[in-house]
């Protein structure tokens, strides 16, 4: 088989929305980041109780009526927001942009399980009379129903879609939305991840009974990723989209340019429904430098997938040794650590939180890793532990999410360079 | 119930279903759609609504009665003469 690729365009991110536990806006977020800030909380979940969770605070009514809100789903009002506030970062005059150009494409990890649970809850009042099941359940449980709000939100007519990939939706989005914009089936894509999750007990319990749900007396402390006493993820919600344009379409107009997207990788496991495999993990992130026709070592930073958990952490650090284990200076670092596990959104927002560093120099930290666990070693590389680490000029970063069933994303983000 | 707790509690629902509109205003001979953005998933909302609360069944067939404010209190008076106001 071939592995030969023809020349394709320059794909850059041109503008930036998104709400975490810990900022709704790009620049705090960052700030939240060097800060050191957890947005980890206590959150009361139906039928479990308590339950550590990152959750997010931003203005619903931004963007969308209070209808609206009520008539939709959280991941599609986190979807509105972010992607109104992308399209509004960009700079684009939106009147002017010819919407049937315009595409969106936002990884999931899941969707629905919030809606079938609320449902089912309500139907329990009514001692299971299915003639009050809602008839905005189909609606709000189709698997489009992020994207699609966000068209109806922002009047686009191009085409719009979800990508379920587990928790490595979030970089997927952005792979899908510049595999279209090569294909030229649209000028402008819409890309990212999203997650509701939190609103599902469902995502809690499965975890729970699985042992991997951690647990901590102190909120902030709970999600440590390469810590010996991790013991587990924290859920999150959250969103992550930006617009993605050609090259050539974004010098034209004198846009922004966060960076450019010059690597990425999709693979799977084939080995397990849950645990990763190392191995599969190390291909993924060759495949990707080796699209971007780059070295290991030409990488600055590495953020991690890593969610706490025992075998997880060891087996990324495993694949990061294999691959990057001779680069001396690459930071590698975790955003997890600070808002928890934000499912299809992580991969986006786990990047978003890193691309600063373009500008400002910084890695930012792992946080909570106050005893590293000796089986997460990345062999020359060090994770970036509790304190953000000065880079110099940061070139490069790679971002890995990894997901359930064994699937593998890795995107590589270049600073910016005419 | 009498038809003006009937009022009431069709108000309170579409306070709920239409957030955003001024109800203050609302005339009860001009049909609901006329007045305030009311779409057919809304309207069922309604239905619903009056399903869970009140229990009360409305048939596809009788659904043209509640285009009304006025029409959707005379429907409904036989319909909740048994029913207790909310508190």
């Amino acid at each position: 088989m071939s592995h030969s690729v023809t020349p394709r365009e320059r794909i850059v991110i041109t503008g930036v929305g998104l709400t975490s536990p810990i900022g709704n806006c790009v620049s705090e977020f960052r700030e939240s980041l060097l800060a050191g800030r957890s947005g980890v909380v206590v959150r009361e979940t139906r039928y479990i109780g308590e339950v550590l969770a990152g959750v997010c605070n931003f203005d619903e009514l931004r963007y969308q009526k209070r209808k609206e809100v009520r008539r939709g789903t959280r991941a599609g009002s986190i979807s509105v927001y972010c992607a109104n506030e992308a399209v509004r970062d960009s700079g684009l005059n939106w009147g002017e942009v010819p919407k049937d150009r315009v595409g969106v494409y936002l990884g999931i990890t899941e969707h629905g399980n919030v809606e079938t649970e609320n449902e089912i809850f309500e139907i329990s009042k009514f001692n299971y009379d299915t003639s009050v099941w809602s008839h905005h359940h189909n609606p709000r449980t189709v698997a489009n129903n992020p994207a699609g709000e966000v068209t109806l939100s922002l009047g686009i007519t191009g085409p719009h879609y979800t990508l379920g990939a587990a928790c490595a939706a979030g970089n997927i989005g952005f792979i899908q939305g510049m595999q279209q914009l090569w294909l030229g089936d649209v000028d402008l894509a819409i890309v990212g991840g999203v997650s509701e999750s939190i609103h599902t007990f469902g995502i809690f319990a499965s975890f729970k009974s699985q042992g991997a749900l951690a647990t901590h007396p102190e909120p902030a402390k709970a999600s440590r990723p390469f810590d010996k006493a991790r013991n587990g993820i924290v859920v999150a919600e959250g969103g992550g989209i930006c617009t993605l344009e050609r090259l050539s379409d974004a010098e034209r107009r004198g846009a922004k340019i966060y960076g450019e997207i010059v690597g990425y990788a999709i693979n799977s496991d084939a080995s397990d429904f849950v645990l990763p495999y190392a191995k599969r993990q190390a291909e993924c992130m060759r495949k990707a430098l080796q699209r971007a026709k780059l070295n290991p070592c030409d990488i600055d930073i590495l953020n991690t997938h890593a969610t706490a958990t025992e075998q997880g952490d060891i087996g990324e650090c495993q694949a990061v040794r294999e691959v990057f284990g001779d680069c001396p200076n690459l930071a590698v670092n975790n955003t997890k650590s600070f808002i928890g596990h934000a499912m299809g959104a992580a991969g986006a927002l786990e990047l978003l939180g890193n691309i600063p560093g373009f500008q400002d120099g910084y890695a930012h930290a792992t946080i909570n890793l106050d005893d590293p666990d000796p089986a997460c070693d990345c062999g020359a590389p060090q994770i970036v532990a509790n304190q953000a680490r000065q880079m110099g000029q940061v070139n490069y970063i790679l971002n890995n999410s990894f997901g359930m069933l064994g699937i593998n994303s890795v995107l590589i983000v270049r600073r910016f360079e005419p | 119930m009498q038809p003006e707790e009937i009022r009431q509690v069709l108000l309170d629902i579409l306070a709920r279903i239409v957030p955003d509109e001024d109800l203050s205003t609302l005339r009860d001979d001009v049909a609901f759609r006329e007045q305030i953005e009311l779409d057919s998933m809304d309207f069922l909302d309604i239905v619903m609504e009056l399903r869970k609360q009140y229990r009360v069944q409305i048939p596809e067939e009788d659904y043209p009665n509640l285009a009304t404010m006025g029409g959707a209190v005379t429907y409904l008076v036989p319909l909740m003469k048994d029913v207790k106001a909310p508190a």
